[in-house]
């Protein structure tokens, strides 16, 4: 059966608006491109082990200066913060301006697809071996 | 004689050493020069000294770090002789971090008594080296990450200067690793 021409431009023309709306959105959080930025952090962090700065595994949805045994700042320990995705952004951007007196003396992640990337591999981190083996401090 | 003139390499590598020797010496001036200014103003900033303190822990792990290297026998001359010169580097690094910390009325941090490094993980050569070099493309994050923080901008200048040499032993390790030595324009 043969359509109509103006129904087939019709369906042209949605399928192409939807490639438009896609092209145009906000993609979503990429955590291989975050795993690729959080060299960034390898000076003081690592997932499983304290260093310089606490453990990453564990991460999302601890309490802030909370991992056992960790020397914290006495502005970390006080700050009441918990580390939701939401508070990560906030603090990533400037984490002094978030926590004065913070010993992570680091200016912050420029550029919100940075901030969310990190926070998704922190994410999926999360689940790997490392952090399963380690468990976890919350 | 000159670098590029010397005939075989250990007399090229020890003008090389040499010349680095001058080149952290610079570090120090600028370092020390930003704690007199302070220092003459009555306006120390206990954020900078935190910074440097920040700063002086990673040093003091890069060093345990090296350390591990060196001891594993994993290494090889020439890249055994490498090692032992950039842990020097860092020691030069926490030395003058540590004295400048002091200088400033802060109390400089002390080296853990011990590091947890992921040792399983290193069974070659290859591994040392890239456990290595990942340790100093942070060191170089670090460090760009703390410049723009300093109120007193001479220490952001002793900061960069550090910074620099990091990121040469970065791309000096990724060399040795096979890899591409500066794989883009900009560093993050």
């Amino acid at each position: 059966m043969r359509r109509p021409l103006v129904v087939l431009l019709a369906a042209g023309l949605g399928a192409w608006l939807d490639l438009g709306l896609a092209a145009g959105a906000h993609a979503a959080p990429d955590a291989s491109r975050g795993e690729q930025l959080y060299a960034r952090c390898a000076a003081c962090h690592a997932l499983a082990a304290d260093r310089v700065g606490p453990r990453h595994c564990g991460l999302i949805g601890r309490a802030a200066g909370s991992v056992p045994g960790f020397d914290y700042s006495p502005a970390m320990r006080r700050s009441g913060l918990r580390w939701t995705e939401a508070e990560l952004d906030r603090f990533l951007a400037a984490p002094l301006k978030r926590v004065p007196g913070s010993t992570m003396t680091y200016d912050g992640v420029d550029g919100a697809v940075d901030r969310a990337d990190l926070i998704a591999y922190l994410r999926r981190a999360d689940k790997s071996p490392a952090c399963r083996t380690a468990g976890t401090a919350r | 004689m000159s670098f590029f003139e010397s005939q075989t390499l250990p007399a090229a590598r020890r003008l090389f050493l040499g010349h680095s020797g001058l080149l952290l010496s610079g570090a120090a001036v600028a370092l020390l020069a930003g704690k007199e200014t302070l220092a003459a103003s009555n306006a120390a900033d206990p954020r900078d000294v935190q910074i440097l303190n920040t700063a002086l822990a990673a040093e003091l792990e890069a060093i345990a770090a090296y350390q591990l290297g060196a001891e594993s026998k994993l290494l090889q001359k020439p890249v055994l002789d490498l090692a032992v010169t950039f842990q020097g580097h860092h020691k030069e690094h926490a030395d003058l971090l540590a004295k400048t910390v002091e200088k400033l009325g802060g109390k400089a941090v002390a080296a853990k008594p011990a590091y947890s490094f992921p040792v399983e993980q290193l069974k070659s050569q290859a591994d040392v080296l890239r456990f290595a070099a990942r340790l100093e493309q942070g060191a170089v994050s670090a460090y760009l990450g703390a410049v723009p923080l300093f109120a007193n901008r001479d220490l952001s200048k002793a900061a960069a200067s550090i910074l620099g040499d990091e990121a040469m032993h970065w791309a000096v390790l990724r060399q040795a690793l096979g890899e591409v030595p500066v794989p883009s324009a900009w560093m993050s």
